[in-house]
């Protein structure tokens, strides 16, 4: 019998420990997918951040650096340096990238550090139960703005992907979604670019990927992808912000 | 031995650590350390495979040490006070995930920004680990530019035997002045193992287990475990590796117990009161922790006093205290803010002390 899909060799078996309707499942797969297409497993250094994906390095199949809150960049940076032939990713949320870890993204982008980000963007924080983000949209709702975010108290989401398009540093980045099979197909071409680009040396790769968290937004997972949709991508519009020769 | 030059201490440490096979150097400016990171920006660019990169922050450098340590690299970093706090986040992942660096604090003046002078401030800080979490660094405190270089290169070889970082404190002093150096011949510890955790590239069938770089252990009984292998380690670093030295102890009335550039002042305080017909002797800690409670028990044996001297209002004096056992008083003298204190001042101290029948 032919086979038609399998299991990538970049993820491990164990179980992952997202919710129900939770996206980090397929972003992973995607991620390794890409790492397994270009062949890199034994060169491939992965960095995992604080947050959900705080396990990473239970499931991608490879070299694990488990960094601290926000500090993922400059632990990838220390590593790429010493072995500029790996291929360094860091996996992060919007907490640990956008807030905590706002200083090492920027730097690491702006020095054009040769890595891949993969940032996930589900507008809160999950692990510690559904408090506001640097990416909450203004009104929504979460447990620490429980009338809904209001800009006029702490401000508006960042739009990190077009922050850092503004820097010389950058090589790649892009925003992609993962609400619906099409979208994922997007992602996935976008997340293999970015890896792409660092084998070729052209210098940093981020691409963020909106992502759903149904547990936190209190919602049905169809509900949650339809959120994304309705209401994430028009404030978070897709696309390639920045990309090099 | 190589040739004698004349070094400041900054640039000696950073050439002693070049010539211990350091070829990664993160860091940021703060004064009184600047010339570790500008004499590292000079030459590791210059040597195959080395790299220095000023980093954006503090907090940055040091986990940019770990991603470093993480690849297997040896790698140094260095501050003074204020930079050395924000790096005390980065420094307990570095001990929980078990991996080898060498730190630097040039000590001055706290708390908050307090001054660019010399201090001795940090010593709680830097002895009963300044970041969350059970854990020790070893402490090594160097009393002249030429002990700075030979402690750096020792910091290195130690740093991947515990598989722990290791502090080099310097009061700003050690850092700041000139003094004929002498570049050791520095060979490696021929038994220090292999780095077969670092994260280098992995493909089953490799020959070796997946590298996962890390301190969580969310199980609490894994945890208990883990930190149970840490105090291990701290437990033949105490047996092992505390050094100290000791000068005209044995017939000593009064003891004096100092660090650093402080010890130095306090051996010429020492002499001028043997010449007084004072019986000064004088313990020298050079690993802070583990703290060399030995001598200063066996002196108080016979001792009538102890006088604790630091560049501080008295944070050494408790250790001091903890091995005296309440055996004999324990004295404390102090300037602080950048102050150094002076062989006079010392003198006096312990005059005092001998007059009162203290």
């Amino acid at each position: 019998m032919a086979v038609v899909y399998e299991k990538t060799k970049l993820l491990t078996d164990k179980p992952l420990h997202y919710c129900p309707g939770c996206t980090h499942g397929i972003i992973h797969r995607l991620v390794a997918e890409a790492l397994d297409e270009l062949g890199v497993q034994e060169k491939t250094i992965g960095i995992a951040p604080v947050g959900c994906a705080v396990f990473a390095y239970d499931y991608f199949n490879c070299d694990m650096m488990e960094a601290a809150h926000g500090r993922a960049p400059a632990v990838a940076t220390g590593c790429k340096r010493v072995n500029p032939d790996n291929v360094v990713f860091t996996y992060q949320g919007d907490g640990d990238l956008a807030s905590i870890g706002a200083a090492e993204i920027t730097h690491a982008a702006t020095r054009g550090e040769n890595i891949t980000v993969i940032f996930v963007n589900n507008a809160i924080y999950g692990m510690t139960g559904g408090q506001m983000a640097p990416t909450t949209l203004p009104g929504q709702v979460t447990t620490t703005s429980p009338y809904g975010r209001d800009p006029a108290l702490c401000g508006y989401p960042i739009r990190v992907s077009e922050m850092l398009a503004t820097l010389d540093g950058p090589a790649y980045i892009a925003r992609v979604s993962v609400h619906d099979v099409k979208h994922i197909m997007e992602a996935k071409k976008a997340i293999r670019k970015a890896f792409e680009m660092q084998i070729a040396g052209k210098g940093f790769a981020l691409v963020e990927v909106l992502s759903a968290c149904p547990t936190n937004w209190g919602m049905t997972p169809q509900e949650a992808l339809k959120w994304v949709e309705e209401k994430m991508i028009p404030y978070y519009p897709l696309g390639v912000k920045k990309e090099v020769e | 031995m190589g040739q004698k030059m004349l070094m400041k201490g900054n640039e000696a440490i950073a050439e002693a650590a070049i010539q211990a096979g350091c070829r990664f150097f993160f860091g940021y400016p703060i004064t009184p350390q600047n010339q570790i990171p500008e004499y590292m920006s000079k030459r590791l660019p210059k040597i195959e495979g080395g790299c220095f990169l000023q980093a954006e922050s503090e907090v940055a450098a040091i986990n940019m040490v770990y991603g470093a340590a993480g690849a297997g690299a040896r790698v140094m970093t260095s501050s003074s006070s204020p930079g050395i706090s924000l790096k005390q986040e980065g420094i307990s992942y570095i001990v929980g995930a078990e991996l080898p660096c060498v730190i630097v604090n040039m000590v001055r003046g706290g708390p908050g920004l307090g001054s660019i002078q010399p201090a001795q401030s940090d010593y709680y800080q830097s002895t009963r680990g300044g970041g969350h979490g059970d854990y020790r660094m070893l402490v090594l405190a160097p009393a002249s530019v030429q002990e700075a270089v030979e402690l750096t290169q020792k910091a290195f070889d130690l740093a991947d035997k515990y598989r722990n970082p290791m502090l080099v404190m310097g009061d700003g002093l050690i850092g700041q002045m000139m003094e004929p150096v002498e570049m050791p011949d520095y060979q490696k510890d021929p038994e220090l193992p292999e780095k077969t955790w670092a994260a280098t590239g992995w493909k089953p069938g490799c020959g070796r287990d997946r590298a996962i770089i890390n301190s969580l252990y969310i199980d609490p009984a894994v945890l208990e475990k883990h930190v149970n292998h840490l105090y291990e380690k701290y437990a033949a670093m105490e047996a092992n590796e505390c050094r100290w030295q000791e000068e005209m102890t044995e017939d000593a009335d009064y003891v004096i117990v100092a660090y650093g550039t402080t010890a130095r002042i306090a051996r010429s305080a020492m002499r001028k009161l043997r010449e007084e017909g004072i019986r000064a002797g004088l313990i020298r800690p050079i690993t802070l922790w583990p703290f060399p409670a030995a001598p200063i028990a066996r002196a108080a044996e016979h001792a009538k006093s102890f006088l604790t001297v630091e560049m501080s209002m008295g944070q050494m004096v408790d250790d001091v205290k903890l091995a005296v056992e309440g055996k004999k008083p324990v004295h404390f003298f102090g300037r602080t803010g950048g102050i150094v204190p002076t062989v006079r001042e010392i003198i006096t101290e312990v005059e005092n002390l001998a007059k009162e029948g203290k």
